[in-house]
């Protein structure tokens, strides 16, 4: 396998532009003539799927609710980045990439950061056109805020609905070629295998989940815009319908799948109530602008009521450990620390499985300071969401918060074009690992999505097409369409027949999470990882023989696709493992507890300054590793210190 | 955290498909922890029926933060249940007492025909967004986003109108089966920017239109819609989307002359 990334050379502000002045293109009249297949409704898939129908393809999109307008991109709350220096505050595209790059932790290709940082101005004007309602100033123009410690105002927002009104503008313009004809929708259907012929993506299998038929679908190009495998940690901030499946089949194809284990852990969440909890909610990071972090400092006072305890026993270990940053330390070392002291027995909150783990975000001397009225002007929506889950009244008592996982940058690794391994075969959104590196800077991951979806894959489909020029037609009774519709087959079948039918697919997907939160989570040491590389595939096999799925595979059967998902996230935590093990050096989220100079992650550029992508080999115990090295001719690769 | 178990009686609608004629189910509910939510107790119930080899209950859920609008049903007769401006996945338990007897039942109206058990198909929603309830602007044909202000009064009530998470519970409520709210929630937004003015007209007339042919009932002004909505999406723009179709439909008839059709 080779990973060329065909990125452009030359002065980096130019490369966008230069690469499209030479790249191939689809005459209008011709563009009919070609079927393209979008696997995803969020913001990368909706945008392109729409984008691509307002060009002339045929485009088929496929997405498993039952609704386009329902993918995960809808939950996001807090904003979108865009170079527009509205502000006048120093903002262009240059420092936007930088501190991409700077924020990836020198883990990301710069031609494509650089082109992300770019689009965003793009991303902004035809959201606005498509009737986004942004928040406005009095002057009627768009409001910006600073978010995530950015030293510039560059976030727009819609309230803290800021995913859902964009997914909307895509929805809508994606419900405008469905209209026209352009594009066919496919709502709760599920791509379960791709088609590849010739070496080439060639179309999916899917199953019809409320009829639980198979079809298959042939086309000239497949774009997976599946969103993120943050539910390999079974609890996370992703809807309970996020996935891997289609990115991990696709990679069992011959899609190289890169920096596997690169998974952003965020550190305001409602911690875990019960061992029934189903799903975690994040709160918005700007929470802690104002609460001040603390824990009980004796372990005897962990389950006292926190106004009970007095000032002096309460330990407010970020404001003391980094006395610069305070609680406003970065994502990854907030989060890290709030596990170190639940390890030591400072947590508080309910016991879950014989541990406390949460640690207190008080308001009460900034409603002290400010009043309770500026605080409800501020967090309001928040405090109501956090009283409705947990039943407290966070103006009279602290918060509690603990991490959950959150996104992930790893993903089907992919060259400037965001073209796979696999000819023809293109990845956006969160399903790529593209631009982010070590981790994702808040408020970027829209701005990926949209960017993939509008302009980059409508453009870079067309040179591929370009090139290839027609493919011969492929039958439905092709040997390989058959064999991959047999594959599908026999899984369903498995699935359903598991020899000593026990247990519920929850219920080893709960196990799987709790082995890949605990040894591959937060802090990872090269034991915990080896522990898990030896108890993933046990309790896989364990899966295998005592899954339990009742009904059958002719009927809208959620266990069913449970299963199938579940099956998918043993194989990805089993690589995950190996890659954070692989990985002897600390990165952006990925903190090795081995590779730390003072307290802070350690990288190691002379070893890993390159792209981990991970080949199939038939064994999930044993993938092939190749590198992609990372080279940094406009930022200087330095380390941070939050001191 | 005070912590409470609850014992329930649930009276659950199971349906197999869109043709069986379904009944309701009871199943008790033991031991349910009042932290829990809404679906999370569904869940302890789905999991013990898995485990029992019999069908767990159908339900439509995502994200479960009150966004996506994927869940829905009726909880002793109201559309997501007790706790107003909840969806049902953020309806917790400690909303209901030791011994309670809830009956849970799908959405009902023509224009959602079930699915199974408590999914319902909403997809007529789908059709008339795609009526009409866009702005016409390929991507890429935008122009520079601040060129046109729009008052700060203008873009909140857009806002106001564009919360709609699309769930159907203001169908579920309406006596009618009426999806007015909804669509006139979206009319309401494209008409309060200025992006949206070419094709105002237009897109009232077919929205409405294609709302009328998914088989929804009419709007008699009951106002349960609003009460069930778990985003507080206003009445008023019923009337105002009332308002713009008679303006469309007063010019209607010119424009359709103009365009030979
Ligand atoms: C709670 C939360 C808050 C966030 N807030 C922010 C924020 O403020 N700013 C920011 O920039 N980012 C934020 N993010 C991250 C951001 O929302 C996501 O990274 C982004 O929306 C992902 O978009 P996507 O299009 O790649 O995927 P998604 O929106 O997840 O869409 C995936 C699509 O793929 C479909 N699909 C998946 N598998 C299959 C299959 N096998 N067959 C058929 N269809 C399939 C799904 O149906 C869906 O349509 C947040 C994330 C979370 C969890
Ligand atoms: S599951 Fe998304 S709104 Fe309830």
């Amino acid at each position: 396998m080779e990973l060329r990334s065909n990125e452009p050379s030359g002065p980096i502000e130019q490369r966008w532009t230069e690469h499209k002045a030479h790249s191939k293109l689809v005459a209008p009249n011709n563009r009919r003539a070609y079927n393209l297949i979008v696997i995803g409704s969020g913001l990368a898939g909706g945008a392109a799927a729409a984008s691509l129908g307002e060009l002339g393809y045929r485009v088929k999109c496929f997405c498993f609710q039952d609704s386009p307008r329902r993918a995960h991109s809808i939950a996001a709350q807090g904003g979108i980045n865009a170079a527009k220096n509205y502000k006048n505050d120093g903002d262009s595209v240059f420092r936007l990439f930088y501190d991409t790059i700077k924020g990836g932790d020198f883990r990301s290709r710069e031609s494509n950061t650089w082109r992300l940082a770019e689009l965003s101005v793009n991303i902004i004007d035809q959201a606005v056109a498509q009737g986004v309602p942004f928040a406005r100033e009095y002057g009627g123009l768009l409001a910006n805020r600073s978010f995530g410690g950015a030293q510039v105002s560059r976030t727009f927002y819609a309230r803290g609905q800021t995913g859902q009104q964009l997914l909307l503008g895509a929805y809508q313009a994606l419900s405008r070629q469905i209209e026209a004809g352009s594009v066919t929708m496919f709502p709760r259907t599920e791509m379960l295998e791709l088609i590849v012929h010739d070496g080439a993506a060639r179309g999916i299998v899917t199953r019809d989940l409320i009829t639980g038929k198979l079809d298959t679908h042939i086309a000239d190009a497949v774009i997976l815009c599946s969103g993120g495998y943050g539910n390999v940690f079974y609890l996370s901030t992703n809807a309970k319908g996020s996935n891997c499946t289609a990115i991990w089949r696709a990679h069992r194809q011959g899609a190289a799948f890169a920096n596997p284990c690169y998974t952003q852990i965020h550190p305001t969440c409602i911690p875990q109530a019960g061992t029934y909890q189903s799903k975690l909610t994040l709160m918005s990071e700007s929470l802690r602008n104002d609460g001040r972090v603390w824990v009980p400092r004796k372990k005897e006072d962990v389950d006292k009521r926190p106004e009970d305890i007095p000032a002096k026993d309460r330990y407010y270990y970020l404001e003391e450990r980094y006395p610069a940053f305070g609680n406003l330390v970065p994502r990854d070392v907030a989060s890290r620390n709030a596990l170190y002291v639940c390890n030591d027995g400072l947590g508080v909150g309910p016991e879950v499985d014989g541990q406390r783990r949460g640690v207190y975000l008080d308001f009460k001397d900034a409603i002290q300071r400010l009043g309770e009225d500026v605080i409800r002007d501020r967090y309001g929506n928040l405090f109501e969401m956090y009283e409705r889950i947990t039943g407290e009244n966070p103006y009279k008592t602290p918060m509690r918060i603990y991490p959950a996982t959150h996104y992930t940058m790893g993903g089907l690794w992919v060259d400037y074009n965001l073209q796979t391994t696999i000819p023809g075969l293109f990845a956006g959104g969160e399903a790529n690992f593209s631009d982010h590196g070590a981790n994702r800077l808040g408020a970027s991951a829209l701005m990926q999505g949209l960017a993939d979806g509008y302009f980059v894959l409508p453009f870079t489909i067309g040179n591929y097409l370009g090139t290839v020029r027609k493919l011969p037609p492929l039958a439905d009774d092709h040997p390989d369409v058959k064999r991959a519709v047999a594959a599908v087959e026999a899984r369903v079948d498995k699935l359903l027949n598991a020899p000593d039918p026990k247990h519920a697919p929850e219920y080893f997907h709960r196990k799987l999470g709790g082995i890949i939160w605990h040894k591959c989570g937060m802090a990872r040491t090269r034991e915990g990882l080896q522990e898990a590389i030896e108890e993933i595939p046990k309790l896989r096999e364990q899966f295998w023989r005592e899954v339990k799925v009742t009904g059958s595979g002719e009927e809208l059967n959620q266990t069913l696709e449970r299963a199938g998902r579940v099956a998918d996230f043993f194989e990805l935590g089993q690589l995950m493992c190996i890659d954070a093990l692989n990985r002897e050096e600390s990165c952006g989220c990925h903190f090795r507890e081995e590779y730390q100079r003072d307290g802070e992650a350690a990288r190691d550029d002379e070893h890993f300054q390159h792209v981990s992508a991970w080949e199939w080999s038939g064994d999930p115990e044993a993938p092939t590793l190749h590198k992609e090295p990372l080279e940094f001719e406009y930022v200087k690769p330095s380390t941070r210190n939050y001191k | 955290m005070s912590d409470q178990l609850l014992n329930l009686t649930l009276h659950v609608w199971r349906q197999d498909g869109p043709t069986d004629n379904g009944h309701f189910e009871t199943y008790q509910a033991k031991d349910i922890t009042t932290h829990m939510s809404f679906l999370e107790m569904l869940d302890v119930i789905n999991e013990d029926l898995i485990e029992d080899g019999k069908t767990p209950i159908a339900f439509d859920h995502d994200c479960r933060e009150g966004i996506c609008g994927a869940c829905g049903m009726v909880i002793n007769g109201r559309p997501h249940g007790p706790q107003r401006l909840t969806t049902t996945c953020q309806l917790h338990m400690r909303q209901f007492s030791d011994g309670d007897e809830l009956w849970i039942e799908p959405w009902r109206a023509s224009g959602f025909p079930i699915v199974r058990d408590l999914c319902v198909d909403r997809s007529a929603f789908d059709r008339i967004i795609q009526a009409g309830g866009y702005v016409s602007v390929n991507t890429g044909a935008a122009r520079e986003a601040n060129e046109i202000p729009v008052g700060k009064l203008d873009a909140d009530l857009a806002m106001d109108a564009a919360a709609c998470i699309g769930c159907g519970a203001c169908v579920a409520a309406c006596p009618n089966a009426s999806a007015v709210l909804f669509t006139s929630a979206k009319i309401g937004q494209l008409a309060m920017l200025p992006h949206g003015q070419p094709e105002r007209q237009d897109r009232v007339r077919k929205m409405v239109a294609q709302m009328d042919a998914e088989g929804f009932g009419s709007c008699t002004n009951h106002e349960e819609c609003e009460a069930a909505c778990p985003k507080g999406i206003s009445v008023n723009w019923i009337g105002k989307m009332n308002r713009e179709l008679i303006a469309a439909m007063a010019t209607a008839k010119d424009e359709v002359e103009v365009r030979g059709k």
